[in-house]
């Protein structure tokens, strides 16, 4: 059997001194062959464990006869954001874990595949082949994120003329705030951007809605309307000490570091506290990235603080592993209980409790409870809290008959469709937070629901 | 897109007037409510008050102090320049009551936005008084527009120079004892001021507004940067404010929150200053 091809990296030692990408891509030669490990099933696995099942064996196949730009149509036809998911998607959790090599052996690499295709094509520029002829019906879209980029270039192919509205100076969402430039560099992001402006879709950026405009009074000009809008609003843990100067929202801090620069500060001018003993709470992607940042910032210790074991840690395994290699160090069944100040509203300590595991909560992942008399302190000058997000209420308190749960989310069913009628909703906004893909899922379903509910209007 | 200057003017050393070409946020802007800017690709976000609006011309006006690297840059731009990105109108619009005697306060560059509110209060038949204080009578701006929209103006300066000799809880104290019902407060500028004005009103239980300016990155709810105490709970100032009910802020964290950046800030100052002006360093 043929073996894994291996992808270059940056250096550890190299690489936690700058923010450039971490893993370089396949060479090639290399994805021809990994896509030459591939079994061609019949029934392919892998493809049902992809949320928009890609059609994975039939684009690895052109992958491995060298033909990538057949690969890449084939791929775009499903995916509109295949450099972005090679990097980004959870693969061992979804396609790669259903791959049949995956029982044996090692699985297909497959997202490293859709990365390599997919800088392929940038390499030689996106083309679009045809700009769409519009109906004339028109769709307003409520955020640039991967959800509402997904649901914008899919109606564009479908002829409405849509325009997006983004809060921020920038579009893309998370991935232009959020994930850092060393796991997602923004010219790609960037560049798939682009790509859905050229299908003839509008971004109107700097526009918050529930603002500048209703949803009420989007409806005077548009036929229907799709809220992206993420789950962008921070929680804190509301233990002492959490207001203290030096003590971050993961949102904030990455804010500051991937959407304004701040990393390039004085160059740019947002600034950021560089602390030396960092301390990061949680354990998803979001909390990661921070603390790869922090360490790229010129952090000399970073300390990811998690209340449950490595097995529950919500993170992309690779995340997990590239935060090891690059020294950061791992405090488990850790929980925080204060942060602690030094008396001049600065942050110099946090404390924790040791935690054990019981049994299985109702999410199915085992129950941290303390350990009486563990407590103890870690120094840190600069602590950043990173335990999740819920939506931001903006848009549901500014828009009539649209309904939420008791978390926050936006009521709707499977295809999109909400509690107002003409109002569709998908992504994080819907779920809470999630992933990339299963955002740009929604977004794919709530594009072909507005398609019909407009055709029967 | 971008944002035209349509009109600067210096109205005192170091606190200029901006019109600038906004027509969508003209078109849905509240008094209390603000925008947040951004001059370059490679600025900062800051958080200015609308100080005027003007629906048909689609303009939006802005009154800052040029204290820091970015309203520095803000201050050296001219008419017809551009600003990159212009976001509003954020927060909530003020509480506009109805035949009450409200007390406005405004406080150095914070006159400004009371202005709109007392036009406003003014126009829904509210009794206004205003008291606007500045440091020296050089210092003061926008005396005729609020002389104008006002039943009552004071004025003071720390230093004597025009008005009352002295603050602008002075005034406040002063009213609140003749025994003139007063119904609210509005109390704009720094958080010292507001502090001290929410102290005097205290004990005469008269609701008292403030305006809270803390340091905000994105202003819409995402970052928490922003985040203030009122009432012993986290609040949000871009969402849930500004403003909030004076007696129940706890200004303590909100000076100390706005220090955070200090060492960060005079080097971005000193930066800019040996760019503009030719390195001394
Ligand atoms: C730091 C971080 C790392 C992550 N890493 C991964 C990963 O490795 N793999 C993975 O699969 N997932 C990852 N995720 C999760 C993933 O990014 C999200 O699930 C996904 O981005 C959700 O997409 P969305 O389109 O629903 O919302 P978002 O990406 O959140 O986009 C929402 C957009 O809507 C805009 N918006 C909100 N309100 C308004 C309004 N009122 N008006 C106008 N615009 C508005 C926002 O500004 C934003 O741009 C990560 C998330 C974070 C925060
Ligand atoms: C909702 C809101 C509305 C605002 N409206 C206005 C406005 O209409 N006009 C205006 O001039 N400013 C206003 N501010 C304050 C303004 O945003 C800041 O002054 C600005 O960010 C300064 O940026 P800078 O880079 O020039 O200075 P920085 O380098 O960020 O600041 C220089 C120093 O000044 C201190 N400082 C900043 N603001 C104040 C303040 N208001 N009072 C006392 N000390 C302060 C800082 O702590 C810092 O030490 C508002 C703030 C908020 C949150
Ligand atoms: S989109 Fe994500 S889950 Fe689907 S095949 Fe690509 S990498 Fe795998
Ligand atoms: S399951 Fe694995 S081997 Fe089979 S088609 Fe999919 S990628 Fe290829
Ligand atoms: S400025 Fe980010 S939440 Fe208020």
């Amino acid at each position: 059997m043929l073996r894994r091809q291996q992808m270059a990296e940056q250096e550890p030692k190299e690489r936690i001194t700058n923010f450039n990408e971490v893993a370089l891509g396949f060479t090639e030669e290399q994805a021809i062959e990994e896509a030459k490990r591939c079994l061609q099933c019949k029934k392919p696995k892998c493809v049902d464990g992809c949320p928009v099942e890609v059609k994975i064996p039939d684009f690895i196949k052109h992958v491995a006869n060298g033909d990538f730009d057949s690969a890449i149509k084939e791929i775009k036809s499903i995916n509109a954001l295949p450099a972005v998911c090679g990097r980004v998607c959870p693969q061992e959790t979804q396609c790669e874990k259903s791959c049949v090599l995956g029982k044996k052996g090692a699985a297909v690499s497959i997202g490293k595949l859709e990365r390599f295709v997919a800088d392929y094509e940038r390499s030689k520029g996106m083309e679009v082949h045809s700009i769409p002829d519009f109906t004339g019906r028109k769709v307003a879209i409520v955020g640039s994120g991967p959800a509402g980029l997904t649901a914008a270039a899919d109606l564009a192919r479908m002829q409405y003329s849509v325009t997006i509205f983004e809060a921020l100076h920038d579009a893309g969402g998370v991935l232009t705030y959020g994930i850092p430039e060393f796991r997602l560099p923004k010219e790609i992001v960037k560049a798939e951007v682009d790509y859905v402006k050229k299908l003839g879709v509008t971004i109107l950026l700097n526009s918050v809605v529930g603002k500048i405009e209703t949803v009420d009074e989007l409806f005077s000009r548009f036929d229907a309307v799709f809220l992206g809008t993420g789950a962008g609003l921070p929680v804190f843990l509301n233990i002492d000490g959490e207001n203290l100067n030096g003590v971050y929202s993961a949102n904030e801090f990455l804010t500051r570091v991937n959407l304004m620069k701040s990393y390039r500060f004085p160059e740019y001018d947002t600034l950021i506290k560089k602390g030396k003993r960092v301390v990061v709470i949680g354990g998803g992607n979001v909390a990661m990235d921070s603390a790869r940042c922090a360490l790229r910032l010129g952090a000399d210790q970073v300390t990811i603080v998690y209340r449950r074991s490595e097995e529950e840690m919500p993170a992309r395994a690779e995340e997990i592993e590239h935060a090891k290699e690059e020294g950061i160090i791992f405090r488990l069944l850790t929980n925080p209980v204060r942060i602690i100040g030094d008396g001049k509203n600065w942050v110099t300590h946090i404390e924790c409790i040791n935690m054990h595991l019981c049994e299985p909560d109702e999410s199915g992942r085992c129950r941290p409870v303390p350990t009486p008399g563990t407590e103890h302190k870690i120094e840190a000058d600069v602590v950043i809290i990173a335990v999740g997000t819920s939506p931001n209420p903006l848009v549901p308190r500014t828009t009539k008959g649209l309904d939420i749960t008791k978390h926050g989310t936006i009521i709707a069913e499977e295809d999109g469709a909400t509690t107002r009628r003409g109002v569709f909703a998908g992504g994080d906004a819907v779920t809470g937070s999630a992933t990339v893909i299963s955002a740009m899922g929604a977004g794919k379903k709530a594009a072909r629901a507005i398609d019909e509910y407009l055709k029967g209007k | 897109m971008s944002f035209k200057i349509l009109k600067k003017e210096e109205l005192v050393p170091t606190i200029y007037r901006m019109d600038i070409r906004a027509p969508r946020i003209a078109r849905k802007a509240q008094p209390g409510q603000f925008v947040m800017l951004r001059i370059n690709e490679k600025g900062e976000r800051v958080p200015l008050t609308i100080a005027d609006f003007d629906r048909e011309k689609g303009t939006i006006t802005i009154v800052f102090q040029a204290i820091g690297k970015t309203t520095m840059h803000l201050s050296s731009l001219d008419e017809n320049d551009d600003i990159q990105d212009f976001i509003g109108p954020l927060g909530n619009p003020a509480h506009i009551p109805k035949d009450e005697t409200v007390i406005l306060v405004g406080g150095g560059v914070g006159v400004a936005p009371v202005f709109p509110q007392a036009r406003t209060f003014a126009e829904a038949g509210n009794k206004v008084i205003s008291i606007i204080g500045a440091r020296s009578a050089n210092l003061l701006i926008w005396e005729k527009r609020m002389r104008e929209v006002s039943d009552e103006l004071y004025i003071t300066t720390d230093d004597g120079t025009k008005g009352h000799h002295g603050f602008v809880t002075d005034i406040v104290k002063n009213i609140l004892e003749s025994g003139t019902k007063v119904d609210r407060v509005v109390a704009i500028g720094p958080p010292v001021m507001m502090r001290a004005v929410a102290g005097v009103t205290r004990p005469f239980n008269v609701k008292t507004i403030v305006s809270l300016n803390s340091i905000m990155v994105d202003g819409t709810g995402m970052c928490g940067a922003c985040r203030v105490l009122v009432g012993n709970e986290t609040k949000f100032a871009c969402v849930d404010g500004p403003e909030f009910d004076g007696h129940f802020v706890d200004f303590t964290l909100l000076m100390n929150r706005l220090a955070m950046y200090q060492p960060e800030e005079k080097i971005a100052v000193e930066k800019y200053k040996c760019e503009r002006q030719g390195c001394l360093c």
